[in-house]
């Protein structure tokens, strides 16, 4: 047996929450993730309208974007009227706000806090850093393009967009969960293999699970 | 501070000064005088202050420039010293012992420009790359575009104005004639 093959061997024997300690093992699970079916035809229109109308967001700005998230919270913009609200943890939030440009240290949090939502989630990316890379397409530790790491509902293009053209994207958002159309949460799921190559072929120390929730 | 730039004059071996404005000098040294420079002008000159600890990558000589910009509380005056090394085998004396927080530039410095600091603390630790494993990025003979195309995907259609010819197209033609800036279209 070569070297190659022990190490596919044991790369396959390895848990996915190896480095745990046994008391924390249980508190994980390291299934794959399943998409979800839609439910009975018209109560799923009721809970589509109920994830549409409160959507909470979760406090963490991942680049300079964040900064846009301020005025929306406060007395001028006040996105509270439309039901968005901020919350700490990613167990508790249903939309990852991308605040702009992602570097390498950044889109491994980034993977982490997304799969710790919990579902349905939805993903908007805001500022051209996330769409094309923007101002640091040529960079060598910042991502050009989110979307081959984690899927994308809404991009809101702008450097930096105001906070009424986030207003805008998340108006966008709620009409698209009230269509059905938001399933990001499905894709990652469905091409899981397909996100996961794409994370570790630039994370070079992959040092976490390989999905927990 | 004439008395001071005689007294290194005559003690050291300056190779080249520099006036910029009244309250900023710039000294060039050899490498083996930093320490009793810098120990000479933090305790008797009255420098107390290391502001920052930066370098240049001087690709053309094939010399790596660092800078240690001194400040005088007294004499509010900023004083830049500036040591050459070599490129290839770039190798500097750690001034930890000196100014305790110059481990921390140290650090950055070897990441990012591949200088080593034999005995600084901590200096093998990443700074803030996690898991680099190319060369230190800050050096200038690293492309970082063929380097973005490579790792990350690109979007197609992405389209870059060149100011010039836009300018022309506008009609500008002052500008269109102005010399070239030898900056780097693409």
């Amino acid at each position: 047996m070569n070297k190659k093959d022990i190490k596919n061997i044991e790369k396959e024997m390895r848990l996915a929450n190896e480095g745990l300690s046994e008391k924390e093992k249980t508190l994980f699970s390291d299934a794959r993730p399943m998409p979800v079916r839609p439910l009975n035809k018209y109560l799923e229109k009721f809970l589509n309208w109920a994830r549409a109308e409160s959507l909470w967001i979760l406090g963490y700005g991942t680049g300079c974007g964040a900064i846009e998230l301020r005025p929306l919270m406060t007395a001028r913009f006040d996105m509270f009227r439309y039901g968005i609200a901020p919350r700490p943890s990613p167990r508790q939030s249903s939309v990852f706000v991308i605040g702009g440009y992602a570097s390498l240290k950044t889109i491994k949090r980034i993977v982490r806090s997304y799969e710790q939502m919990q579902g349905p989630k939805f993903v908007i990316a805001l500022g051209s850093c996330t769409i094309n890379g923007g101002m640091y397409y040529d960079s060598y530790y910042t991502i050009n393009r989110i979307d081959y790491y984690i899927p994308v509902d809404i991009y809101v293009a702008g450097c930096m967009p105001r906070p009424e053209s986030l207003i805008a994207g998340f108006n966008k958002l709620k009409e698209n969960i009230k269509a059905g159309k938001c399933d990001g949460m499905n894709k990652y799921a469905e091409n899981f293999d397909w996100y996961k190559a794409n994370q570790k072929k630039i994370i070079k120390d992959w040092n976490m699970p390989d999905y927990n929730w | 501070m004439e008395e001071i730039l005689r007294t290194l004059e005559q003690q050291f071996a300056i190779t080249q000064q520099e006036k910029m404005r009244d309250d900023l000098l710039f000294v060039d040294v050899k490498k083996d005088q930093i320490i009793s420079l810098l120990t000479y002008l933090k305790d008797y000159a009255g420098f107390t202050h290391l502001a920052f600890l930066q370098a240049v990558d001087r690709i053309e000589d094939n010399k790596f420039q660092l800078t240690y910009m001194l400040y005088s509380f007294q004499l509010k005056t900023n004083l830049g010293i500036r040591v050459f090394i070599d490129r290839e085998k770039a190798e500097m004396i750690s001034i930890d012992k000196l100014w305790a927080h110059a481990w921390q530039y140290q650090r950055e410095l070897k990441e990012m420009y591949g200088i080593d600091f034999p005995g600084s603390p901590r200096v093998d630790e990443s700074f803030v790359l996690e898991s680099w494993e190319e060369m230190p990025p800050m050096k200038r003979d690293f492309d970082t575009l063929e380097y973005s195309i490579k790792t990350y995907y690109q979007r197609p259609g992405r389209s870059t104005n060149d100011p010039k010819k836009y300018m022309k197209k506008k009609l500008y033609n002052n500008f269109a004639k102005s010399p070239d800036t030898g900056r780097k279209n693409d």
